[in-house]
């Protein structure tokens, strides 16, 4: 109770101090669209119809890319810890494209899948690919091996055995610390992704900030900050009941 | 009484080292409980890893029945640590064995309750595993194992790391599970009293490379009583045998 109360009144502070920087004159409101004129910024955005179709086009290239990236990364990283020769045949292929950041894939993402929903969702999975590879290989690596024997012991000696009772068992609380961070990193690529042109949040924020239209601008940051909080919020439910064998 | 379990000239090396364990023959009568002693390090926990199918040997034959039935595995291990999978409920814990031998789920569950009521923790099938105490969790290490029906148990030290009242349960519990079983044991432990309090037969490993140094018979009556001349005796004997072969060994 305490600590919900501190974090109203610090959050309650925060608003205030945004209100009055640009209401006495601090900063111009176009710089920093006071919260008050955010609600009528929002129901304009909402009656134009532009908020409803935006949101729906980005959780769709987000749910998307996230599963799909989530789903190879994860699969991926797997099967390189899993493996030996596969590790050491593809260290030097990881080493070159991991370094790789997400925006100078959209010139590969045009040229492959045009201006497209395909093109965005590709930049999406790269987004959060590499979170999930390298959460899944630590967490698929520090597997206890006194259970891996145990397995041996009691006859689950191949390797789909040893990968369905012991190993995803084992790792699943890296790999769903892996993609909790995706959640949030995917968000962050579903703008990046809509930048050149596919429509969503990503591009209604670029128009409205190509228009100094900046309390728009923060209408959908705040709306992604509030979508980024359901599906963490729902995430960490469905986390809590996968691994409620835990202390 | 039958032989079940037969070795011949085994020897067990680590990689190009010298051999921990070379030429070592012995023998298990089916239903027998044969406790092995020897000191630290000498290779008891190895013979047991070669025994069930953990480690390769480097020599040598060991006979015994392999070919897993319905229901059924031929051996089967209780760890030092009892090594349940923590994710999984006690339940699951003690079917884990049983996965893989043709049973159906629901003769699975069947087998492991029942198992689970034979170490007298029936009602803890839905517990986690953190949620048990450490005898508890040894209790399920051994049900594990017994689900299976195996025709050789093979413990590594099961009760070390138990307070003595918790381990002096345990072992009374080994010995009636014994009798209603009829398993073969075959028992590590660094505690000679406890190997004369269960083991019809107590060997004494030693040297370098390891063999059997002794073969102790233990023709105390059951129930035995560790109070007893006899008891503390055949404890004596034992350590004697003990000493002198860990003094051979160092040279002295």
């Amino acid at each position: 109770m305490h600590r919900t109360l501190l974090a109203a009144l610090g959050l309650i502070a925060f608003l205030l101090l945004w209100e009055a920087a640009p209401r006495f004159g601090f900063v111009s409101p176009l710089f920093v669209p006071p919260p008050s004129g955010l609600p009528a910024a929002f129901l304009r955005e909402i009656q134009a119809g532009y908020w409803v179709s935006a949101v729906l086009a980005s959780l769709r290239h987000y749910a998307l890319g996230l599963a799909l990236g989530t789903g190879l990364g994860v699969a991926l990283g797997i099967a390189t810890a899993l493996y030996d020769g596969l590790d050491a045949a593809l260290s030097w292929v990881i080493r070159l494209l991991r370094p790789v950041p997400g925006l100078a894939w959209v010139p590969f993402a045009i040229v492959w899948f045009g201006i497209s929903e395909t093109a965005a969702t590709f930049i999406i999975i790269i987004g959060v690919f590499w979170i999930n590879f390298y959460a899944a290989y630590g967490a698929a690596k520090a597997v206890d091996k006194d259970l891996l024997e145990v397995a041996d012991a009691f006859g689950h000696r191949g390797t789909l055995a040893k990968l369905f009772k012991i190993v995803l068992p084992g790792s699943t609380a890296g790999i769903l610390a892996g993609a909790r961070t995706g959640l949030g990193q995917a968000w962050m690529a579903v703008v990046a992704a809509e930048l050149f042109g596919v429509p969503g949040l990503g591009q209604r924020m670029m128009q409205a900030s190509s228009l100094l239209a900046t309390e728009v601008v923060v209408v959908y940051m705040i709306t992604i900050a509030a979508l980024y909080g359901l599906t963490d919020t729902l995430f960490v439910q469905l986390r809590d009941r996968l691994l409620r064998w835990q202390r | 009484m039958a032989t079940l379990v037969d070795i011949k000239d085994l020897a067990i090396a680590y990689g190009k080292a010298p051999p921990v364990l070379a030429g070592f023959t012995a023998a298990l009568e089916r239903g027998s409980f044969t406790a092995v002693v020897g000191p630290s390090g000498v290779g008891k926990s190895t013979l047991l890893r070669v025994l069930a199918g953990l480690t390769a040997p480097a020599a040598g034959t060991v006979d015994m029945p392999m070919q897993p039935e319905k229901g059924r595995r031929p051996v089967a291990l209780v760890f030092q640590e009892a090594r349940l999978l923590p994710w999984r409920r006690v339940l699951e814990n003690v079917s884990f064995g049983l996965e893989g031998t043709g049973l159906s789920k629901v003769e699975r569950t069947a087998r492991a309750q029942e198992t689970l009521d034979l170490v007298g923790l029936g009602q803890m099938g839905g517990r986690w595993p953190h949620q048990l105490s450490g005898g508890q969790r040894q209790r399920i290490n051994l049900a594990r194992a017994l689900s299976v029906r195996p025709d050789l148990l093979l413990l590594d030290e099961p009760f070390s790391a138990l307070d003595a009242i918790t381990r002096q349960s345990l072992q009374d519990e080994l010995l009636r599970l014994w009798h209603e079983t009829r398993t073969t044991m075959l028992f590590v432990t660094h505690d000679l009293d406890e190997a004369v309090y269960l083991a019809d037969r107590v060997v004494l490993l030693g040297g370098k490379p390891a063999g059997i140094v002794r073969d102790f018979p233990v023709d105390l009556a059951r129930p035995r009583e560790r109070d007893t001349v006899n008891f503390s005796d055949a404890v004596r004997e034992i350590r004697a045998a003990l000493s002198e072969s860990v003094n051979d060994g160092a040279g002295i």
